[in-house]
């Protein structure tokens, strides 16, 4: 065949992926919610959205876990993404589930709310009653997540059982479930962080000026940079300076690290990726508690 | 690396427990650098509180709690890694005798098949079995590593010995590209670099293997096929009368102007329009995801079909399929289950095992009806509406299917159209 060259390059193919598995959501499931944290994953994932029901809008709320403890940026970026796409958000607020006694807060240096945050995700999932929640998590994070299907069973519990998933075979996902029941769907599980920033330079994505480097005042805790903040407990030693830093990943500010880095741009952002030797959870302190500490959290129900 | 000229290619490895499946993935990620400090600083604490020697690679991929306390690999990993040519995604499948599941679902979306012989072992049972799971999933190309060449002292008689005996066989298999190549993924002969120890091998080496493998037609081109996914309809003043057919084309390649035909209705159309969020494309082929507009205003919904009249799927109720069986409670005869293909789901009846088939000696027993956890059958089955399907061998999109339980939810088999 003379001229024969119909292919996608790798991010287009990713991207058609992504874009189908969110259409069979809206198609297979009664009440879809997307989680969103303001991380560069759930900007993505939004704009996948956008793009896998344009014209019309997304057909689903954007559901935010606000811990209380968020980098005050990542609050603003919400709330302008909100506006801009007419989309309606629901906040689920762990400070107010510390004070009607949902959950009881962490004490100590390393307390953090990250895992208070899978209480009041799985109270509100309830309460709103949404029967798929769309994440943004990706295999290539974490070895937990590296055995994680597309559509995700979770029990009338929201408990994921690692040991007894459903094969995924083709383009063929099964969104069957029980009264009570829901899946988590991960539309992003085959991208890589190198193919998340390629693509949204490619797209010219908008984000958080977190991302890019920028002075703060930080701290050195177990050899990872913290942002200094109210707070933080610190120890009398945790004294903090300013440095040129940014984010890889964007969580609650207790529990997420922040790099040395003068990436000012998306480029410069991408060159620093493909070159880094460390990955971007190796600042998340939320993963250092034990060898198994994501899919513990997971089963759980932890996204 | 270029992002927009690099393609991404899914492969599936497949390995007996000890023939260096995992120190080949290993070298692999290493080698391109997708290994971080972090991950391997990790592993080796692991490795050395266990008392294990040297570093273990395969607790990179086993990634839980009660695979890294067995040591063994229960549920299908995917690794990533990517060169300046492509992007690489790694089905990583255990290769242990109750876990042909995991092998079926590794291959179902994979370019190529990965198979690791052990060279001092040579053509084994499960070498075999791999072989064959690779021919029914049809993945396009199969590569062959005979590895462990150092232990042979990289003998060219022993590897075209075993090269022979891995033809006698696969001859009788329905693949199309069989490639060759002696390996040794613990030192690292023709796996990134060319080997000084295999003068005699005139092949290339097993990453610029895959580098370079042509993928481009593994897609079928030819027969224009869009299952209708989901129906956009905005309702707002600017898009009042929009109805576009969101969907992923399953086959062929589509153009505005393209006279259609609806399934099932038998309808015709024209194409309006080929639109996407950065605006309308002048064509979409496999694995595009776009949404077509009609030039008539006729009633389509999830299910049906886009085709061409001149180049029709299969329409029927009865179908012929090769069925893997997923699940610890056997498949019935005259069971009931719900059937998912494309993006339809109907409900069906088994019909008739016809027989059950021995994966290692490819013999069909068509008196064994009892179809259990990880048997392959071939199965009459009849559902209650018309499905749109070609033969598997010819579209693996439009030819593949799921059988859920009604009673659980669960996927408990596979099936590939005849």
């Amino acid at each position: 065949m003379e001229g024969f060259n119909y292919n996608l390059n790798h991010l287009k193919e990713l991207e058609a992926e992504s874009i189908f598995v969110m259409r069979e959501v809206a198609a297979q499931f009664e009440k879809p919610v997307l989680m969103f944290s303001g991380g560069k994953d759930s900007i993505l994932m939004v704009h996948l959205a956008v793009k896998a029901f344009h014209p019309a809008r997304i057909p689903f709320p954007l559901l935010h876990i606000d811990t209380g403890h968020n980098f005050p940026e990542t609050i603003e970026f919400r709330d302008n993404l909100v506006d801009k796409l007419g989309v309606r958000l629901i906040v689920g607020s762990v400070d107010e589930a510390i004070s009607s006694g949902l959950v009881v807060e962490e004490k100590g240096f390393d307390a953090s709310r990250n895992g208070l945050q899978t209480a009041v995700l799985l109270d509100e999932l309830e309460k709103g009653q949404f029967d798929a929640a769309l994440g943004g998590a990706r295999r290539d994070e974490e070895k937990a997540r590296a055995k994680e299907r597309f559509f995700s069973h979770r029990d009338d519990f929201g408990q994921w059982d690692p040991k007894n998933q459903r094969p995924e075979l083709w383009n063929l996902f099964n969104g069957k479930k029980n009264m009570g029941e829901h899946f988590r769907v991960f539309p992003i599980s085959n991208w890589t962080e190198l193919d998340v920033w390629q693509y949204l330079a490619m797209e010219k994505v908008e984000l958080p000026s977190l991302y890019f480097a920028h002075e703060r005042p930080v701290f050195e805790r177990h050899g990872t940079l913290l942002a200094d903040s109210d707070f933080m407990n610190k120890r009398d030693t945790e004294v903090p300076k300013m440095m040129q830093v940014r984010c890889r990943t964007i969580g609650d500010m207790t529990c997420t690290g922040v790099w040395e880095s003068s990436a000012t741009s998306i480029e410069e952002i991408i060159e620093e990726v493909a070159t880094t030797r460390m990955t971007e959870r190796g600042g998340r302190t939320d993963d250092k508690r034990s060898e198994t500490a994501m899919e513990d959290r997971k089963k759980h129900g932890y996204f | 690396m270029d992002a927009k000229h690099s393609e991404l290619l899914r492969f599936t490895t497949a390995g007996s427990v000890d023939d260096g499946k995992s120190t080949l993935i290993g070298r692999l990620l290493f080698d391109s650098k997708s290994i971080f400090e972090d991950q391997l600083e990790a592993v080796r604490e692991t490795s050395e509180r266990r008392g294990e020697e040297g570093v273990n690679l395969a607790l990179l991929t086993d990634g839980l709690k009660s695979e890294r306390e067995q040591g063994i690999t229960i549920d299908v990993a995917y690794r990533y890694f990517a060169t300046p040519k492509r992007k690489f995604i790694i089905a990583d499948t255990p290769g242990h005798i109750q876990y042909t599941r995991n092998m079926v679902t590794g291959a179902s979306t994979a370019n190529v098949a990965l198979i690791l012989i052990d060279a001092r072992k040579g053509v084994l049972e499960q070498t075999r079995r791999h072989a064959f799971i690779a021919s029914l999933l049809q993945i396009p190309h199969l590569v062959v590593c005979v590895n462990k060449m150092d232990l042979v002292d990289y003998s060219k008689e022993r590897y075209e010995e075993i090269k022979e005996e891995f033809e006698k066989f696969s001859y009788k298999l329905d693949v199309k590209d069989v490639h060759f190549i002696p390996i040794s993924a613990l030192k690292g002969d023709n796996v990134v670099e060319r080997s000084k120890n295999t003068t005699w091998y005139d092949g290339t080496t097993l990453l610029y293997y895959l580098e370079n493998v042509h993928i481009g037609s593994d897609h079928n081109f030819i027969d224009a096929r869009f299952p209708v996914q989901y129906v956009v309809r905005p309702n707002t003043d600017d898009f009042h009368d929009y109805r576009g057919y969101a969907g992923r084309v399953a086959g062929g390649v589509f153009k505005p102007g393209d006279k259609v035909m609806l399934l099932p209705s038998g309808f015709f159309s024209k194409i309006k329009q080929i639109d996407t969020f950065d605006g309308p494309i002048q064509e979409a082929y496999p694995p595009m995801s776009v949404t077509l507009l009609l030039e008539d205003d006729l009633d389509l919904s999830r299910g049906d079909m886009i085709v061409r009249e001149n180049n029709q799927p299969e329409v029927g109720q009865d179908l012929e399929v090769m069925i893997c069986w997923f699940n610890d409670r056997p498949m019935q005869q005259r069971g009931k289950y719900t059937l998912m293909h494309t993006t339809q789901d109907v409900r069906c009846v088994i019909k008739d095992i016809r027989y059950k088939l021995d994966i290692n000696t490819l013999h069909r027993d068509q008196e064994d009806k009892n179809i259990e956890m990880n048997d392959i059958c071939r199965v009459a089955l009849r559902t209650t509406k018309p499905l749109f399907y070609d033969a598997y061998r010819k579209n693996r999109i439009t030819g593949s299917i799921i059988l859920i339980d009604e009673a659980t939810n669960e996927t408990v088999g596979a099936g590939m159209i005849i």
